[in-house]
């Protein structure tokens, strides 16, 4: 379990919706916040971390969740 | 769909001064896949922080066109050509599987129902990420449409020249 200070659900969304409400959500934390993001979109898998690597925001992990047939990903940001 | 509101003219003053990794997009597709890739590419970028350019030119204006403008040409030729291709973001067929409306219809049904964007809404949403939008001259003269009847901000009206000045920043550069 990661803690997180801010989340924010894209469940439902897929591409690249997740990834452009995770940039204008970073806006709202302060350096050293940590940002969780919920998705069923299985390519934040790989997605969240190229994000970051771009932005420079750190990458922190990734958790998974089964919710019925489908897995919810939570993936964690730490604003800088 | 959910979108938050930034003001467009902070984004984009944001983005000319911290962001450094440039994308272009020349955009000359009236297909609606092919003009959901495009945005899909533009918003991503965008949301990543890169400076994004999109250039519209023959079909491709057909996606910044206000719904329904037809052309203003004075000679016959334009004006029955623009009585036949219609502007719109909504008005898009697809590149395969249109029949006549009904593909498209029914793509556009399944996209809603599985809470995709359509081009509408990954207009609406590039264009509060700051994506640049550049219209051809020369194709908007061609096929007899005026600036008048292209949506509220698209930036710029220009040509090649401007395009390859942007081109040769980029890092990344498309023609869809």
């Amino acid at each position: 379990m990661i803690p997180a200070d801010v989340k924010l659900d894209t469940l439902g969304y897929f591409c690249p919706m997740p990834i452009i409400l995770t940039s204008k959500k970073i806006k709202d934390l302060t350096p050293g916040q940590v940002l969780e993001v919920a998705s069923d979109d299985e390519g934040i898998k790989k997605d969240m971390p190229a994000w970051c690597e771009t932005t420079g925001h750190e990458w922190v992990g990734l958790e998974e969740e089964p919710a019925g047939d489908k897995t919810i990903y939570k993936a964690y940001v730490k604003k800088t | 769909m959910n979108t938050t509101k930034l003001e467009p003219a902070t984004a984009l003053a944001e983005l000319k001064e911290t962001k450094p990794d440039s994308v272009t997009l020349v955009v000359l597709s009236g297909d609606m896949d092919k003009a959901m890739a495009a945005f899909i590419i533009a918003t991503g970028a965008a949301a990543m922080g890169m400076k994004v350019t999109m250039f519209f030119t023959f079909w491709g204006l057909n996606i910044i066109r206000k719904p329904g403008s037809t052309s203003s040409a004075k000679d016959w030729m334009r004006r029955a050509f623009g009585w036949i291709n219609k502007g719109g973001s909504d008005n898009l067929p697809l590149s395969r599987f249109h029949f006549g409306g009904l593909g498209t219809t029914m793509m556009k049904k399944v996209m809603k129902n599985n809470r995709m964007p359509g081009i509408a809404e990954l207009l609406e949403t590039a264009q509060d990420l700051g994506v640049q939008m550049i219209a051809c001259t020369t194709t908007l003269g061609m096929m007899g449409i005026s600036k008048d009847t292209l949506i509220d901000g698209v930036d710029q009206l220009a040509g090649v020249s401007t395009y390859l000045a942007e081109a040769r920043h980029g890092s990344v550069n498309l023609f869809i």
